[in-house]
């Protein structure tokens, strides 16, 4: 079982970077959709 | 719901495809058990190839065409191939170290992967310099496309140089290559990743086709 550790780091970082990459465009749309509503709410005030 | 299901299709083509890595590929007779960070190693390297390629295709067609959802196609693959090509740039090292006893050297295949990973880096930073979005849309995809030039050279860097880096396992020299299974593997590991591009890029160009859609909204209530 030599080299398990080094194995198990790149599988585990590897992920890692996939799924914070993932979680960071779902966080990146979510405050862009609640940018949409404010520009729009405050159009509408406008109006 | 379709997403959901997306989802959860390309996490189980990836788990499928690291069982098979970690348990179904036989064991390397030289390298033993570090040698299965191959199949995230170079099906990430293969998936963030196609990435880049998807981008310079789309940088040539909005340089043809003028039209946002080019861009909005070559900023996302970009940044999408950029992901891949962290995973090579972690995953090789952490290989590299037991195996060559260094855990970086300038080689040729290192050193135009790392270039690429510069380029595509400095591409994105380009787009958020500049603020009027067709100046930025153009010039972002003149230096995507010079940005792809690397792309030949990562390929071909170890059939042209003698380097560090191991010679190609698929269109190399006679004798060079895999076991069957373990191509087999590899070849189901870059399906589960092609997948896994697929989702990561429609999710980043509905991210930039919402902030095209800002921009214009923003600019319409400018001149209403």
């Amino acid at each position: 079982m030599k080299n398990l550790d080094s194995l198990f780091a790149a599988y585990m970082i590897g992920w890692g970077i996939f799924f914070v990459f993932y979680l960071t465009v779902a966080r990146r749309t979510a405050a862009l959709r609640e940018e949409i509503e404010r520009l729009k709410n405050s159009h509408n005030r406008g109006k | 719901m379709k997403n959901v299901l997306f989802v959860a299709v390309v996490v189980l083509l990836l788990g499928a495809g690291a069982y098979a890595a970690l348990f179904i590929a036989p064991t390397d007779a030289k390298q033993g058990l570090i040698y299965r960070i191959l199949f995230l190693h170079v099906a990430s390297a293969w998936t963030g190839l196609t990435a880049f390629f998807i981008s310079f295709i789309a940088n040539v067609l909005y340089v043809w065409r003028r039209q946002p959802k080019w861009d909005w196609l070559g900023v996302s693959a970009a940044e999408t191939g950029l992901v891949f090509t962290t995973v090579v740039l972690v995953t090789g090292p952490i290989w590299a170290h037991p195996v060559w006893g260094i855990w970086w050297t300038w080689d040729a295949r290192l050193t135009s992967t790392f270039v690429l990973w510069l380029l595509y880096i400095s591409y994105l930073l380009l787009r958020t310099l500049i603020e009027e979005p067709d100046r930025r849309a153009l010039l972002s995809a003149l230096f995507g496309i010079f940005a792809f030039v690397d792309v030949p050279l990562v390929f071909g860097s170890i059939r042209w140089w003698r380097t560090q880096h191991p010679q190609p396992i698929i269109m190399g020299e006679p004798g060079s290559g895999l076991d069957p299974l373990m191509y087999k593997v590899l070849f189901f590991m870059w399906f589960a990743m092609l997948a896994l591009m697929a989702l990561l890029l429609r999710q980043r160009y509905l991210l930039e086709a919402m902030r095209g859609d800002v921009e214009t909204m923003r600019r319409q209530w400018e001149v209403a």
